[in-house]
């Protein structure tokens, strides 16, 4: 068997910015000093002047990026997930969510894969906070072509969104002729008849080689890749809840207001159906080789699988 | 527009502060008046603008990043044809565009979504970059409190607008030396201001924000500077021109009942019949 080709997401974004660029003339890159780690640094590389270095000052850069959306500009804000959704909550929330401009927050070093560094740079509410502003689109691709085909779509959609980036080099399972995103809906990777597993992100591999090891135990999994967290393929979690009767959503982010939230939202509305949450337990991060954090918090396919055996 | 026009014009824009946050029963009468003749001179005399064609794309961008004195801004819109001066009074209402703090989205006139303090000045800076970027002409000017510049992103904005040489931006200081908890050296001084802009690398110019004569001297010098951006910092009098709110913090966001409203028009009707006889 050959070896899987591995492409850190934070890497797709670089990549896909500089293929963005020579199409959109208004595109601009935004950092905040981290354009060698957001990857950033080949647009700056291909585009010096539409680059643009703010410094060590997230709050400023975001709505510098409202002012630029407000004048005709398409600009990407790149840093940390733990700053861009954290400490820079507000200014999305009030100079970007409300009047609806259309920033694209690039958001990479999300969850616990940024590794060594740590619990204060391991963003594992991110998703939660972005979902709560109006409007806000929200996406998580799972490996290097969805991160590279988010990117435009991100550009197509007029208004805020917020794309989430890792910094571990993870599987590419989306390289496939046919290949197509489509913002805001999910896609089922693999059928299966007794339940349905809902991942995102990194997760998106671990889930799928935890369904090949439950299929060879008796069990059938059916697998959906949720790259658009924000709007939510509704239609799709519903019929796959009653389809299979016991769903379980894997994610690279707190059980709170993440992915599992936001089926469960769905689900106990429309299809209430048994749903099993695995992320991060309501606990901070710490260092570690990101490949090692994501076994000891039950992430990787030997994790997911366990927990889904008890559950099924 | 002449000195004495502008005047008339900025009593007109005071009496529909008054009469807006009266309406609302809520609002920010005392910094709206102190910043009322900087509002005037912006959109009367300073501005390329057209009331006729809100969106136009040439013409100079304003953040209002002290929010809260939407009411100013309105009234100022309203006096210059965007809107009604009528619809003023809908000022925070249930189901009126005039949202309590200025709203891009729905308000003809409007540039950018403020209120919540030191974001407004970052909007502005990121608009000066974009006409710089794709050799623009336009002019960007942004409208601060003196209490707002103890927001940190106040100075993020400032040290990134110096490093980039911004000169097609203007930040103007509204500087009446209150705030809601009391005087702006009690709370937490931010003096010495045109110290503090000058270190950010901008060029500072002091003047008095209820003189047509300096607010003309002091855009023009902005106008003329070249390499660096232009910080305007403008002693002002909170309450300007209705009697009992003058100087009082108590002021900054309160509305006045109908008695005190009776006595607010009747100060500004004065200072109208004043201007009548020049």
């Amino acid at each position: 068997m050959s070896e899987v080709k591995k492409i850190a997401t934070r890497d797709s974004y670089g990549n896909a910015l500089v293929e963005a660029g020579a199409k959109y003339d208004n595109l601009l890159v935004l950092d905040a000093d981290l354009a060698a780690a957001t990857k950033t640094g080949v647009f700056k590389k291909a585009y010096p002047d539409r680059h643009i270095d703010c410094g060590i000052a997230e709050c400023n850069m975001v709505t510098i990026g409202a002012g630029l959306a407000a004048t005709g500009k398409i600009p990407f804000v790149s840093t940390f997930a733990m700053f861009a959704a954290g400490r820079a909550f507000e200014q999305v929330r009030n100079s970007v969510g409300y009047p609806k401009l259309n920033v694209k927050i690039g958001a990479t070093h999300a969850g616990i894969s940024v590794g060594e560094d740590g619990a204060s740079h391991q963003c594992n509410e991110d998703i939660a906070l972005m979902r709560a502003i109006p409007g806000m689109v929200i996406i998580n691709p799972a490996d290097d072509v969805e991160a590279r085909a988010a990117v435009f779509a991100a550009i197509e959609h007029n208004g805020p969104v917020y794309l989430r980036f890792g910094r571990l080099a993870t599987p590419v399972i989306n390289d496939t002729p046919d290949y197509k995103f489509e913002l805001g809906k999910g896609v089922v990777l693999k059928e299966g008849k007794d339940i349905t597993i809902v991942a995102t992100g990194l997760c998106v591999a671990e889930s799928l080689a935890a369904a090949a090891r439950l299929e060879a135990d008796g069990i059938s999994a059916k697998v959906i890749n949720i790259h658009t967290i924000k709007p939510l393929d509704e239609e799709l979690i519903i019929t796959a809840a009653k389809e299979t009767g016991k769903v379980v959503t894997v994610e690279e982010h707190s059980v709170i207001g993440g992915l599992g939230s936001a089926v469960c939202d769905c689900l106990s509305e429309n299809a209430p159906t048994p749903v099993m949450k695995i992320g991060i337990n309501d606990v901070f991060g710490e260092s570690g080789p990101a490949v090692e954090l994501i076994k000891k918090y039950g992430l990787d396919a030997e994790g997911i699988y366990s927990k889904i055996k008890s559950f099924s | 527009m002449n000195k004495l026009e502008l005047q008339k014009t900025a009593n007109e824009i005071r009496k529909g502060i008054v009469t807006a946050v009266h309406s609302a029963k809520a609002g920010h009468p005392g910094g709206s008046l102190s910043s009322a003749d900087i509002f005037t001179y912006l959109y009367f005399n300073e501005m390329n603008i057209d009331p006729e064609n809100p969106k136009k794309a040439d013409r100079d961008r304003f953040v209002l990043s002290k929010g809260h004195v939407a009411p100013a801004l309105y009234s100022t819109l309203a006096n210059r044809g965007y809107f009604p001066v009528e619809d003023l009074k809908t000022l925070r209402h249930l189901g009126s565009y005039l949202q309590g703090h200025p709203d891009m989205k729905g308000i003809p006139g409007v540039d950018m979504s403020s209120g919540s303090l030191g974001q407004g000045i970052s909007a502005a800076v990121g608009m000066a970059l974009s006409a710089k970027l794709s050799n623009e002409d336009y002019r960007v000017y942004t409208l601060l409190g003196d209490g707002e510049l103890q927001e940190g992103q106040v100075w993020e904005a400032s040290m990134f607008a110096g490093h980039r040489k911004l000169d097609n931006l203007v930040v103007i200081v509204d500087n009446n030396g209150l705030q809601i908890d009391g005087n702006i050296e009690d709370v937490c001084s931010p003096y010495p201001i045109d110290e503090k802009f000058k270190a950010f690398n901008f060029h500072v110019i002091n003047a008095d924000a209820h003189d047509f004569d300096s607010l003309e001297t002091a855009f023009a010098e902005a106008k003329a500077t070249k390499g660096m951006p232009t910080a305007i910092i403008a002693k002002s009098t909170k309450g300007k021109n209705v009697s009992f709110m003058e100087n009082q913090a108590a002021w900054h966001g309160t509305a006045p009942n109908d008695e005190q409203y009776a006595i607010a028009m009747e100060d500004l009707k004065k200072v109208g019949e004043a201007l009548c006889q020049k």
